[in-house]
Parts: structure tokens; C-alpha cells; sequence
């Protein structure tokens, strides 16, 4: 939960280098970041953007460097990735969805209504997830970040497919997350958050390899 | 632990493994030659079997060397699953296709052997020759792995999962085998006074093994850098 | 619960809701069981030589069907690292996928057995024997098969890896279930290749779901 150990909260990586195959996408890294700050990863395609959320998310295992997350508490501090694919499933109603994420964390199924107001997809309840256009299925998986208050949040294009009004509703939603001292990092096209910082993660490219 | 760096180990790997590669290959041909020499001009023929149990100096080692080829296989995989050593991998790919090759040695001579001794091609009933079958089939199921993934990475991984399930599951298999062939009492014994080419042969198996492996190794690494290289020629150029 | 009884849940329902679950499997081992006549004779001493044996043989290669789909969707629409991603363990997750795939295809072929044995041939007395014999059959040929699709996951026609790699851990399964079936038919001795049968079951369920969750992990790298 977020409140009181969230000044506390700190991320802490360094020396971070991320391989896919035979490349080194990028080496050297590192950062600190604390609760209440939004980060934002920049890079042309390819540049390892992915591959850094997917590391910090622990998906991924680094080609070298740690990354260490702490919190007021002993335990980790929880956190929420969500990745560039939506995790809709094709014949699930957008409500039956976001029930699922309720049960799955342990949270009341009214819990999943009110996640579902918020994202706008009230009025797409039963609609299962063929019915939904791409932008419907990126407010879908906003969900779980609703459904389960953690302090972290790792997003990976969260605005990709929205239109103006989701690409407001996701700013909105970071802007709370920050402001209850959350901790959010974004990999980011085009327009991002304001009063956010900015961690380009070309400029860390890898050396030559011999 | 910090992924081990892939382009510092294998440098030192490669000074140091050349001589041993060739030197092993060699020896162990010349041992293997001088064991088969024994078995099958020196040593007096067996009572029972006569001279057809003289391939018994080529169909046991070859057994010999196809269990401890996997048990190499279980060791670096172990390694590479435990400390993520790159060359674990290298090493238990290479050691694979030998193994597979000595295990299928084993069982086309077990079969020849088979069918002067008990009139049968093959016997079902033995639980050493149908777990070295399925044996078999695990090796074919590990080399299938790396080249069907992906990425040598994912590869290394997944084989070095299925070597383990392999390795847990091959006991069973004799074990259920055994109690199968119980039920049908197929006996299969063979015995030899002067059994001692095959531990002659068995050692020349081990050597050529290793200097094999040790070559296959060598092979694996300069492809990959070879990779790299154009790989880097490409990022350079676009 | 939470966590990984939510996902059991869902996948069981997703299991009998898409695409009508176990008809393909169902059907497969029904086709296989009925071709059978043809190649071995259908004289009635012929099937029962024959019969329990490739009938085990049809519910092992049935069992292989849904492999190749038991992860592959949740790996490519990203539902998968949605669970790494929050933390839960990748055991509980390889296991109830498994589970609830077992008991929405897996019962089904269990109680469609007796009916193909009856087919084949084999005594009517044994019905119960083959059920219980093919559901414990079943769940090892689920459980040893999901090591198969979670190592071939997020490949293309993954399907004849996963048959290669799975084959060979079926042997013990296929030996003492076989063994009893043949019991049952004859009036034999039938305890010892049940026991044998379950224990290997309970090997593969048991231990299934860490190799499982290995490679699962190993896919999303």
C-alpha cells in the first residue's frame, strides 16, 4: 500500500546492461528514484526501453549491473508492469476481465466496477475482447492498476492506441499515483508528464564488442 | 549474480583447449584401435558365444561412454542453469550429438550382438537396451531444442531444463522396464574371462569423447563470433 | 484464494468455453480407438491381444493434442507477463493451467474410455477398472505434457517438439497403465500396475510444475 512508508520508497539501479541475443542493447546504466517522482524512458525503437521495464519488472535477467527496490517495510515493494500487449483475452467480456483481475489480487469485485468507470469503459461492459478496438483494450489493462493499489508502475507505451481523451486519462492517473507517492516509470513517444524526469537510454549505448 | 561475461571466458577457453582438442581426438582413436586390435585378434573367443561375443569390446564401452555423455550433459547443465555459464552451454551441446552418435553405436551393435546370442534383433524385455532406446530419444529431444528456439539463449535454457526431466525421469524408465520385463522372465546374460579389451576401448571411448566435445566446443564458439562479427559489421554499416 | 486459484478458475472456463474444449481431443481418441480394427484385425482374439494396448497409446497421443495451445495464447497476448509481472510464482500458474485443462479435457477422455474399450472388444466387467486406470493415465499424460508445451512455448509449430520431448517421459505411464489394462481384461493381477500407474502420476504431478515454470520463465526472458 502506499501512504506511509512511501517517502521511503527508492530505486536504485546501476551499472544496468541488457542483452537480446548476441547484442548489447545498452550498458553503464544507472539512476536513482524516489516515491513520488515519474521517470520517463526515451529512445528510438530498438534503443532497450522495453527490455529496461521488463528487467526492472523482473521478467527480463540483466547482462550485468543490479537493480535494488526499497521501501519503507522489509518486503519489496509491490509493483505493477504493464507491458505493450494488452492481456485481453479474445472471448472474456470487458467486465468478466476486470472481475478476473479483482479475484486475482485478492480485491472486492466492486473494486472492478469502479476500476471500470474510471477507464470509461462503463458502457462496454459485455462486450467480450474481439468487440473491443485497440484503444479499449489499452483502458482494459489500465485496470489492474486500479484494481491493486502498488507503489510502483511500470508502463510501457501506456498511451499507445488512445485517444485524446485516454492519452488525459493516463496522465490523470499517473498524476494521482505520483501525488499519493507512488512511483512511476514510462516508456514514452510524444507528449509526456509534466514535471516528470527524463532518462534517454540511447546515450547508453554498448561499446564495442570484440 | 551478474551474468558472467560471454566474451572474456571464452578467450581463455580457446588458448588453452587446442592442444588438448586434437591431442584427445588423436589418443583416443589410437587407444580405440589398439582396444578393438585386442578384442578381436588377441583375445580367445568365448565359450559359450564364440566369436560373435567379440563385439561385445565395441557394444559395452559404447554403452558406458552414452550414460556418462549425459551425465556430462546433467553437469554443465546444471552449471548453466545454477551460475549461468555461458560455456556450460557450449559445453553441453557439443557433448550431445556424440553422445547420440555413441548411444546409437550401442544399440546397432547390442543388435547384432543380439541375434547370433538370443535369435532376436532386438528384445524388449531388457531394460538397459529399451531405457538406452528412450535414452536415445532424449538426446534427439535436446539437440531438436536448440535448433528449434529462437534465440541461443532461450535454447541454452530449455535444454538445459529438459536434460535435468530427463536425467530425474531415466532412472524411472529402467526401473518401470525392469518390472515390466519381470512379468515376461527374458534373461540375458553374456560372460567372458578375458574381458579386458573393453576397458581398453573404454578408455579410448573417453578421450575421443573428450577431444570431440573439446572440438565441438572450439566449432560452437568461432561460429558465434563469427556472428558477432558480421552482426557488428551490419550495425556499422546501417 | 487469490493468485492462482483465480487463474484455475478462469482457465476452466475458458478451457470449456473456447472453441468447445474437448471435442478435438475427444474425438481424436474415439477416430484413433475405431481405425484400430483395420490394422491389427478384426477378429475378436486379434483386439484383445491388441486392444487395452493401443487404446493407451490413443489416450497418450489424445493427451498431446491441447499441449501445444496450454501456454501459447497466454504468451503471445501478454497475459503471461501480466502474472510474472505481479509477482505471483510461475509454479502455481503452470499448475493450474494444467490442472484446469486435465479436468475439462482429461475426464472426458477418462469417461469416454470404457466406451471405446467395450468397442475393442475388451470385457464389459472392466469398465470401471479402465476409468479409473485412464484418469489417472490422463492426468500423468497432462501433467509430463506440460513440460513439453511450456519448453516449445512461443514457438510455431511447436507441436512435434513437444511430442519428441514428452515421449520419453510418458514410458513409465505408458508400461504400467498398459500392464493394468491388460490385467483388468484377463482378470489379472491389476493392484500392482495401478499403484505404479498413480505413483507415476503423482511424480508428474508433483514435480511437473517446476520444470514447467523453468521454462515458462525462460520464454518470457
Amino acid at each position: 500500500m502506499i501512504g506511509a512508508g512511501a517517502s521511503s520508497l527508492v530505486l536504485e539501479v546501476e551499472n544496468l546492461a541488457a542483452s537480446r541475443g548476441l547484442r548489447i542493447l545498452f550498458e553503464g546504466l544507472s539512476f536513482q528514484l524516489s516515491g513520488g517522482e515519474v521517470l520517463e524512458l526515451r529512445g528510438p525503437n530498438g534503443s532497450g526501453k522495453s527490455t529496461l521495464l521488463r528487467i526492472l519488472a523482473g521478467l527480463t535477467r540483466p547482462h550485468d549491473g543490479t537493480v535494488a527496490f526499497k521501501g519503507g517495510g522489509e518486503d519489496e515493494p509491490g509493483r505493477h508492469f504493464l507491458g505493450h500487449l494488452d492481456a485481453v483475452k479474445p472471448s472474456e467480456t470487458a467486465a468478466e476481465q476486470a472481475a478476473f483481475w479483482a479475484r486475482y489480487f485478492g480485491r472486492e469485485p466492486a473494486e472492478a466496477i469502479k476500476a471500470m468507470n474510471r477507464v470509461g469503459l462503463s458502457n462496454r461492459e459485455q462486450v467480450p475482447g474481439r468487440g473491443l478496438s485497440a484503444g479499449q483494450k489499452r483502458r482494459l489493462a489500465l485496470v489492474r492498476l486500479l484494481v491493486e493499489p502498488r507503489p510502483v508502475w511500470l508502463l510501457d507505451e501506456p498511451t499507445a492506441a488512445l485517444d485524446v481523451e485516454g492519452r488525459a486519462l493516463v496522465t490523470q492517473l499517473v498524476g494521482e499515483h505520483r501525488d499519493r507517492g507512488g512511483m512511476v516509470i514510462a516508456a514514452i513517444h510524444g507528449d509526456g508528464f509534466a514535471g516528470s524526469r527524463t532518462l534517454d537510454v540511447s546515450a547508453f549505448p554498448a561499446r564495442a564488442v570484440v | 549474480m551478474a551474468v558472467l561475461s560471454f566474451f572474456a571466458n571464452p578467450h581463455r577457453f580457446m588458448a588453452a583447449s587446442k592442444w588438448f582438442a586434437w591431442g584427445f581426438t588423436v589418443l583416443g582413436s589410437v587407444v580405440i584401435a589398439i582396444g578393438v586390435y585386442l578384442g578381436l585378434f588377441v583375445v580367445p573367443p568365448d565359450a559359450v558365444q564364440g566369436d560373435s561375443a567379440r563385439i561385445m569390446f565395441v557394444h559395452v564401452p559404447a554403452m558406458w561412454l552414452c550414460l556418462f555423455a549425459y551425465a556430462f550433459m546433467v553437469g554443465a547443465s546444471l552449471v548453466s542453469i545454477i551460475w549461468r555459464h555461458s560455456i556450460a552451454d557450449v559445453a553441453a551441446k557439443s557433448a550431445a550429438p556424440i553422445g547420440a552418435g555413441v548411444t546409437a553405436l550401442g544399440l546397432i551393435t547390442g543388435s547384432i550382438w543380439g541375434y547370433p546370442t538370443w535369435g532376436t534383433w532386438w528384445e524388449w524385455g531388457d531394460a538397459r537396451l529399451v531405457s538406452v532406446l528412450v535414452l536415445f530419444f532424449i538426446y534427439l529431444g535436446y539437440m531438436a531444442i536448440w535448433q528449434a528456439m529462437e534465440t541461443p539463449q532461450k535454447a541454452a535454457r530449455a535444454a538445459a531444463i529438459l536434460c535435468l526431466a530427463g536425467a530425474v525421469n531415466l532412472p524411472i524408465i529402467h526401473f518401470s522396464v525392469e518390472w515390466f520385463a519381470t512379468l515376461h522372465q527374458v534373461q540375458m546374460k553374456a560372460s567372458n574371462e578375458f574381458k579386458y579389451p573393453m576397458y581398453v576401448v573404454a578408455l579410448g571411448y573417453l578421450a575421443l569423447f573428450g577431444g570431440l566435445t573439446l572440438l565441438n566446443m572450439r566449432a560452437e564458439i568461432m561460429n558465434t563470433r563469427a556472428e558477432m562479427l558480421a552482426q557488428r559489421r551490419q550495425a556499422a554499416a546501417g | 484464494m487469490s493468485g492462482s486459484f483465480s487463474v484455475f478458475a478462469r482457465e476452466l472456463k475458458l478451457a470449456w468455453s473456447g472453441g468447445g474444449g474437448a471435442a478435438l481431443p475427444v474425438g481424436f481418441f474415439a477416430a484413433a480407438c475405431s481405425i484400430t480394427p483395420f490394422a491389427v484385425g478384426n477378429g475378436v482374439e486379434n483386439l484383445k491381444v491388441a486392444g487395452p494396448g493401443v487404446m493407451w497409446i490413443a489416450l497418450a497421443l489424445a493427451s498431446l493434442l491441447p499441449m501445444e495451445r496450454l501456454f501459447q495464447a497466454d504468451l503471445e497476448d501478454g497475459t503471461l507477463d501480466a502474472y510474472a509481472g505481479s509477482g505471483i510464482g510461475m509454479e502455481g500458474i503452470a499448475l493450474a493451467k494444467t490442472l484446469a485443462h486435465w479436468i475439462a479435457t482429461g475426464i472426458p477422455l477418462a469417461i469416454i474410455a470404457p466406451v471405446l474399450w467395450i468397442m475393442l472388444q475388451g470385457p464389459p466387467e472392466a469398465a470401471l477398472f479402465v476409468i479409473v486406470f485412464s484418469l489417472i493415465g490422463s492426468a500423468a499424460f497432462f501433467f509430463f505434457g506440460s513440460i513439453g508445451a511450456a519448453l516449445a512455448a512461443g514457438m510455431r509449430r511447436g507441436g512435434l517438439l513437444i511430442a519428441l520431448v514428452t515421449l520419453p517421459l510418458y514410458v513409465p505411464t505408458m508400461i504400467f497403465g498398459a500392464a493394468g489394462l491388460y490385467a483388468a481384461a484377463s482378470g489379472g493381477e491389476w493392484a500392482a500396475p495401478l499403484m505404479l500407474t498413480a505413483a507415476a502420476a503423482l511424480f508428474g504431478v508433483a514435480t511437473s510444475s517446476f520444470a514447467a515454470a523453468m521454462a515458462l520463465r525462460t520464454a518470457i526472458d
